[in-house]
């Protein structure tokens, strides 16, 4: 076997990317001080990460067939958790998930369950034994198992759909940053985000994407850390902001109390932050931890990462690590949303409108900030918009405020009143977090067209240049679509997020799991239990969200697939027993993925 | 236990049976902290642990570490059955190929 240079002095590389980083915050520090333009900073930061991400991917780039699609196998698990984790760490995780701790109080917190518990699934039920089977993609690992082109094609069907959705939503994230950070346009900003995507993608495939994700979960957990370390520092004394928000904790609920009090708060409308159900009632905010969980386990774009480690017991493992490092993201939020909140309800609600403090106008000018029903561009146009609404005093209350949720992280920095070059680097982790989850969702999809439907449906005699080649003109296809419907702004896009783990936990599950761990499955099952899960959740997506059509016992269309997971397994249960057991040959392939010595069962995704 | 099967069984068969247990047992510890305790928040939320209401400090970050310990323990497990019953892969240093 070639043995991969970076992989094996992946410690090395990394601590130096570490240490160039943290030397050129405090350089970036330095220039603020001796008064270097906002603008300029701004456009360092996110300037150099990009050339961090688009040089390595260049390092990296390859003609090989098994680096192109799985990273020539020789990933450590320690740094697969690493890349995995910024693989799933996306813009909604690291600019939304804060702001939506902030606006639905404890139950934003189902978020937070489902996308760490579900890698216990993973590592469990489907990881090891992936990996085992030696697949490129997962529709590769159904077609083998299922036999013929019925069970591919429809996994292809639906990683194409739950990606694309996903995708779109990381684009237009990127978007916003960019247009925030580089006062370019949104649609340019657009752009210039898939330009380094392709970059690594296009030139290296997974062995580029692999490389590119490690340096970005540096720059994402630094850049999601720092702020609040100091700011925890500053205002509790104590660095480790994870442990000190019980205080910020405390506060809030007290100001609540005055709030109400006061009348500067509704009770019909305000969210206290520390009690369930104030958002979700406990049937939804289950039935969404549920969903989560379930889709955590089967997004083809985090599955196919597992494929890339050496062995079945590192992509076990590496699922723990990838567990470890989300956590880290995922314990600092519930303080992101803490801080967030004390601050605007200590110094924003009860302020006169005259003294605003200056960051509500800088995103108010974005759009991104209401008060009193319009954009709060200015002191004038909150004046202006707040003697229109009725017993209106010259004070802002709690109900008059409008914050987008994607706010509360970027303007964190600003809002306590830290230093420029923090919030540049929120800016730029925010986009690591967006363009890793990009770049990997993009692989999943033009692997899928590429490998599944090019080489294995249409022409298996394809030699490797011509697979590779037409896997990156897909790439590039997808890509163009993406950004086209990215910039058209499709609306809401954190429910666009939570459809797509919705569709892939009602596609995907029942047949990943049948198929590992019921040899009886045969497939018809699995290919019907497919169509029938992921249809009836795509369905009550449309038909309750466009349709009109009422709530099922009152659950909401983001946890479809408790409804579409069961139906999925009921019916291919069902379907497998009144059809013939699979082959002898196949019931032996299952055995033998259930071990993880010997050989896999398909070496270079061919069997 | 009934997941040991009977006597004469097969090491890899008994591994197998033994495997299924230990991904039932992980899954029901998984739904305790991810369903059960949030479920709980409310009353668990009176009792107060190093300045934090335990309800909501357990659904934000307690049951998280809970899901990483539950992992690191599985992982164990996993890997030591896969050992006794013989099927476990060598370990790197014994194989220098795998590097």
């Amino acid at each position: 076997m070639r043995k991969d240079k970076v992989a094996g002095r992946a410690g090395q590389l990394y601590g130096t990317v570490a240490g160039l980083l943290a030397a050129f915050i405090a350089g970036l520090v330095v220039l603020e001080q001796i008064g270097v333009p906002q603008q300029i900073l701004g456009y360092l930061f996110v300037a150099a990460t990009l050339v961090l991400y688009a040089g390595i991917g260049i390092a990296s780039r390859t003609v090989h067939v098994t680096d192109y699609y799985v990273a020539g196998r020789q990933v450590p698990g320690v740094f697969n958790g690493m890349a995995t984790a910024a693989d799933w760490l996306s813009g909604a995780s690291f600019i939304g998930l804060a702001g939506t701790l902030y606006m639905l109080g404890f139950d934003g917190l189902a978020y937070l369950l489902g996308w760490t518990g579900g890698f216990v699934l993973v590592a469990v039920l489907i990881a090891p034994y992936l990996r085992k089977f030696g697949a490129f993609t997962l529709p590769d690992f159904l077609a083998a198992r299922f036999g013929g082109h019925a069970a591919r094609l429809t996994g292809v069907i639906v990683l194409f759909v739950c990606s694309f959705t996903y995708v779109v939503a990381q684009l237009y994230a990127a978007g916003l940053i960019a247009s925030r950070f580089l006062g370019i346009s949104f649609e340019a900003a657009v752009y210039v985000g898939l330009g380094t995507v392709l970059v690594c993608s296009l030139l290296g495939g997974m062995r580029s994407i692999t490389w590119t994700q490690v340096a970005q979960y540096l720059v994402l957990i630094v850049a999601f850390m720092l702020p609040v370390t100091i700011l925890s520092a500053q205002h509790f004394g104590m660095p480790l902001a994870q442990l000190a928000y019980g205080e910020a904790l405390e506060q809030i609920a007290a100001l609540e109390q005055q709030m109400l009090a006061s009348g500067l708060a509704d009770p019909d409308t305000l969210v206290r932050h520390l009690v369930p159900g104030e958002a979700l009632d406990p049937l939804n905010f289950t039935a969404l931890v549920v969903c989560l969980i379930i889709g955590t386990a089967s997004l083809p774009h985090l599955l196919m990462r597992f494929l890339t480690t050496s062995s079945v017991r590192d992509a076990r493992r590496s699922a723990g690590w990838t567990l470890f490092f989300v956590l880290l993201l995922y314990a600092t939020v519930p303080a992101y949303a803490a801080f967030a909140k004390l601050e605007i309800y200590q110094n924003v609600v009860g302020a006169s409108l005259e003294a605003l403090p200056g960051w509500i106008y800088t995103y108010g000018r974005l759009g991104l900030v209401e008060i009193c029903g319009t954009a709060a561009s200015s002191a004038d146009a909150v004046r202006e918009a707040c003697t229109a609404v009725p017993d209106n005093a010259g004070v802002l209350r709690l109900g008059d405020l409008s914050i987008d949720r994607d706010v509360i992280v970027l303007a964190l920095p600003e809002m306590a009143g830290l230093p420029y070059v923090l919030a540049g680097l929120v800016a730029a982790g925010g986009l690591a977090a967006t363009l890793s989850t990009a770049n990997g969702l993009m692989l999943a999809i033009s692997n899928a067209l590429g490998h599944d439907v090019y080489y294995r449906t249409l022409d298996s005699r394809a030699p490797a240049s011509r697979r590779l080649l037409v896997a990156r003109l897909f790439l590039l296809a997808t890509a163009a679509v993406a950004a086209i419907v990215a910039t058209s702004r499709p609306s809401d896009i954190l429910s666009m997020v939570a459809w797509a783990f919705s569709l892939a936990a009602s596609g995907f599950f029942p047949a990943l799991v049948l198929g590992i761990w019921w040899k009886r499955c045969t497939t018809a099952g699995a290919v019907c239990g497919m169509i029938a899960g992921f249809g009836l959740t795509l369905a009550y997506l449309v038909m309750t969200q466009y349709g009109g059509m009422a709530e099922w016992y009152g659950i909401r269309n983001t946890s479809a697939a408790i409804f579409g997971v069961p139906v999925g397994f009921a019916v291919a249960i069902l379907v497998s027993l009144v059809t013939p057991a699979p082959s002898r040959h196949v019931q032996a392939m299952v055995e033998e993925i259930r071990k993880p010595a010997g050989t896999p069962v398909m070496v270079d995704g061919a069997s | 236990m009934t997941f040991d099967g009977k006597p004469g069984m097969s090491p890899q068969r008994r591994r197998w049976r033994r495997t299924i247990a230990l991904a039932l047992v992980t899954l029901a510890i998984l739904a305790v902290f991810a369903l059960v305790v949030p479920f709980f928040a409310e009353p668990l939320n009176a009792t107060r642990v190093a300045g934090f209401p335990l309800g909501y400090y357990m659904a934000a970050q307690g049951s998280l570490v809970a899901f990483l310990l539950l992992t690191v323990w599985f992982i164990f497990r996993q890997e030591r059955l896969d050992r006794e019953a013989g099927v476990a892969e060598p370990e790197p240093l014994d194989a220098g190929e795998e590097l």
